[in-house]
């Protein structure tokens, strides 16, 4: 029905699963406990879950399959909020237009950009793409100033027309809302000393985010997808032979932009507010760790490695000193103390450190990233004479080059 | 041909998505009204959580670091621990270092990273996840903007840190949301007399200002103020925020008939184009007889000692400072520095200010109910925090009270010793009405208690 083979069925089965669970996969730790730091199922990380994760999955599209590496990906994210947030401004809170919106306006701006930095390939590609995201970011930060807000961006305001909310109270600030539903709008549900948190935006946005995978399992299935991965091998042997990449390569281009836009109007119906930050070279140098991290070329690696990112952001850069002493509060005071010393550097403001470590351990150890890393652990589970190729489920994904 | 294989298991489960989609909608709208809270986050049990997000990283971590320590000793002294500082000293007797209504104060920390976008994560998780019941902190107006904003949406108090721009209680101001620091306008109000003084009415200005939202309503208040005196204003010129050398900028100025520069520019930025001037002589030259002069709008503490030598003499605005000999001040420095071993920057004094004055608003409305708090501190006046006597005026959630025009110190002695105070501006002249064009075109709203 889906048109996917039972692998990737398999595969996407598992996915839903685990994004409809997940304020309950990700919450383990019982509220009040010292552990509860380590949760992460609260509706604005969830939802930041997934949303990067459709950011990631579009990047691999592009890089992960036909290998190009943009450096300017977050341009496209930053375009889609701007167009987003415009849409609730003037026309209705509903998050609906808002995302259409977004995916419109960045699919044109990436078929400009496309055009122009798809002539060169390699190295050059990546520093025309960087270009071109920093100098939206400089234009959004202060030319463009009127239409972006500047530095301190865009939010919804009382003032706004919203020219479609006929019933909207005068003076009112809109909430960004799915026909009438609140994207705030969650149920607490207490289970003995658990709490958990059902969102009703993050299912909105889990429910986008399983469209935008199913759609790139049937990219990575198409022929389509098998003209790209001819790219990444060997372009210009696709050259002497006739064919022309230009097209595949901008229409995959044009989709991964898409797909960031997405991400961005998503954030916006999330959050209300857009920044020009999201759309500095470190943002887009952040979808790149992620695909790398959760293993580019792969279908669930992008979607792991920004779970993976954005939970170093929120979670350990909020762990201080004050919390460590709670956790260590049990052992002798010498030994309090030195342990203290010994982690502090790495949590807290020191997120990036451990970030930058845990990169180098995944790129240096597994290069496929942390698919590499399950399909290990999967293999040893069932006896080392297992190869990946008779693996099943989410080790499927590794059967396509891991890089 | 497998697809048809996965058809039961496929419909039972698309089935129980849908079921699952449809019924959310009536679950949700049953929470809201079964919901028994008052407003969000309201503390349950012995203590109250109190979210403090500051820059760890990026270009304003030192002010943040200093920021974490301000608040961490003001939760001490809200616990009863330490000396007390400006409890002792604060007009208002409502605190009496037992916590804030009997609950002990605990307290979770995030990154803003100077981003609207980390701030406002950071923020949503200290709401969503710690039930923190106050955000309070930040070093920039953009990040102020984005989070006061998201304050007011999810229904819980905003504090602002250090935050300059005239928007934060101008067209961006919000009923949850209050501003201890002074504004550009209140800067460039306070300077104009000194600068006048100082350097007569007959001036030609040459502004560079930092390309971004502080830097505009900065150049926009100086350039009014000091034009309202006779000053001529030559030329503005943008510099990129991410502009290091400065000097293709300060060549243009050495041909202008400019003889005054005034410098827009904060953090990293004012250092450098302040070194930059005065390598390029600017200082030693003389302009239609008279020598030129630099001017820094917006002094910091941690500014001065990046420049070195090169802030000797030049005047600035700044919102206290740690010399300064009254009885609060005092207070304030002998307990910071008793604790951390050197005196506090003007980001410390502002956020430690801000948690007492908010811990004192819950005691005096008698609950932390965010819209009761608004009201306590809506036209409060209290004395003894530092800057004299101060007003929350209510139209626009702004602090009114003494601006300090400071001097980069010929002699200093040590290396905090870096300013020193010229002239303390006293409040009247620095007021302006709410509705001021520098500030028109904002509404506080109602103020908003959450779910």
């Amino acid at each position: 029905m889906l048109k996917l083979d039972s692998k990737d069925t398999r595969l996407f089965l598992i996915v839903i699963a685990m994004t409809l669970l997940a304020p309950f996969i990700l919450n383990p730790f019982p509220e009040g406990s010292n552990l509860a730091q380590f949760n992460a199922g609260y509706p604005d990380l969830m939802q930041r879950f997934v949303i990067f994760g459709i950011f990631a999955i579009g990047f691999n599209l592009l890089f992960g399959l036909t290998g190009y590496l943009s450096f300017g990906h977050a341009a496209f994210l930053g375009v889609g909020s701007y167009a987003s947030i415009w849409m609730m401004k003037l026309l209705t809170v509903n998050v609906i237009p808002a995302m259409f919106a977004s995916v419109i306006v960045s699919g044109l701006f990436a078929l400009v950009v496309g055009y122009v930095c798809l002539r060169r390939s390699g190295i050059y590609f990546s520093i025309l793409t960087l270009a071109f995201a920093q100098m939206s970011f400089a234009l959004a930060y202060s030319v463009l100033t009127p239409l972006t807000g500047g530095e301190t961006g865009l939010q919804l305001k009382a003032a706004d027309p919203r020219i479609l909310d006929f019933g909207a109270a005068e003076g009112s600030i809109g909430r960004a809302s799915f026909f009438g539903i609140d994207m705030r709008a969650s149920m607490e549900l207490p289970v003995g000393s658990w709490l958990f948190t059902l969102n009703f935006g993050y299912y909105l946005a889990a429910f986008v985010m399983l469209i935008a995978f199913y759609v790139s399992i049937r990219i990575f299935r198409s022929p389509f997808g098998m003209m790209l991965r001819a790219v990444k091998s060997n372009q210009n042997r696709l050259n002497y032979t006739g064919v022309s990449t230009k097209p595949y390569t901008l229409a995959v281009f044009v989709i991964s932009g898409m797909y960031a836009g997405l991400a961005g109007g998503l954030l916006v119906a999330m959050d209300t507010q857009v920044g020009p930050e999201r759309m500095f070279w470190t943002a887009s140098g952040e979808v790149v760790l992620m695909t790398i991290l959760g293993g580019a070329g792969t279908l669930i690696g992008p979607v792991l490695g920004a779970g993976f990112i954005k939970y170093m952001e929120n979670i350990v850069s909020k762990i201080n000193s004050k919390t460590l002493e709670a956790w260590f509060g049990f052992l002798p005071d010498g030994l309090e103390d030195a342990l203290i010393t010994i982690v502090y550097p790495f949590v807290g403001k020191g997120w990036h450190l451990t970030l930058g470590i845990m990169f180098m351990l995944v790129v240096i150890f597994l290069p496929g990233g942390l698919v590499e890393g399950g399909k290990r652990i999967g293999g040893w589970l069932t006896g080392k004479g297992r190869k990946s190729k008779t693996d099943g489920g989410q080790e499927a994904t590794a059967s396509t080059p891991a890089e | 041909m497998s697809g048809f294989k996965m058809n039961r298991r496929g419909l039972l489960k698309s089935g129980a998505v849908m079921g699952a989609g449809l019924a959310m909608p009536t679950v949700f709208a049953g929470r809201l009204a079964a919901d028994g809270h008052a407003f969000t986050n309201a503390p349950t049990g012995g203590t109250v959580t109190l979210g403090f997000n500051v820059p760890q990283s990026g270009p304003y971590a030192d002010e943040g670091a200093d920021e974490l320590r301000a608040y961490q000793l003001a939760v001490e002294h809200l616990n009863g621990e330490g000396d007390g500082g400006m409890m002792s000293t604060f007009s208002s007797k409502a605190l009496n270092g037992t916590g804030i209504m009997g609950k002990k104060v605990e307290f979770v920390t995030g990154d803003t990273q100077t981003k609207s976008d980390a701030a406002r994560a950071s923020a949503k998780s200290m709401i969503e996840k710690d039930g923190a019941v106050m955000i309070t902190g930040g070093s920039s107006s953009g990040v102020a903007v984005a989070v006061q904003a998201l304050c007011q949406e999810a229904g819980v108090i905003f504090m602002a840190g250090l935050t300059h721009s005239n928007d934060t209680t101008g067209k961006d101001r919000k009923a949850n949301g209050f501003r201890h620091f002074f504004n550009s306008y209140m800067s460039g109000a306070a300077l104009a007399p000194v600068l006048k003084n100082a350097y007569g009415t007959d001036r030609n200005a040459y502004h560079l200002t930092a390309d971004y939202n502080w830097g505009y309503t900065t150049e926009q208040a100086v350039k009014e103020s000091t034009e309202a005196m006779g000053w001529n204003t030559v030329n503005t010129v943008l510099t990129p925020l991410a502009a290091t050398d400065f000097s293709a900028y300060i060549t243009p100025v050495l041909q202008s008939d400019a003889d005054v520069l005034v410098l827009n520019h904060y953090g990293g930025n004012m250092v450098n184009s302040l070194t930059n001037a005065v390598q390029f002589g600017l200082r030693d030259r003389i302009v239609n007889g008279k020598n030129f002069e630099i001017i820094v709008p917006l002094y910091s503490r941690l500014m001065a000692k990046g420049a070195g030598a090169n802030v000797k003499g030049i005047f600035g605005s700044t919102n206290w400072h740690w010399s300064l000999q009254d009885e609060g001040s005092q207070a304030f420095v002998k307990s910071f520095g008793t604790k951390y071993g050197f005196p506090p920057s003007q980001a410390a004094h502002t956020c430690y200010v801000q948690a007492m004055l908010y811990a004192d608003a819950v005691e005096r409305a008698g609950s932390f109910n965010p819209c009761a708090v608004v009201e306590a501190l809506e036209g409060f006046e209290f004395d003894g925090m530092g800057n004299g006597p101060t007003l929350y005026r209510a139209e626009d959630h702004q602090c009114f009270k003494d601006v300090l025009v400071v001097r980069g110190k010929e002699n200093p002695t040590s290396e905090f010793d870096l300013l020193e105070i010229v002239e303390v501006t006293p409040v009247d002249q620095v007021t302006y009405a709410p509705d001021h064009p520098q500030f028109a075109g904002g509404s506080l709203g109602t103020c908003n208690p959450g779910a």
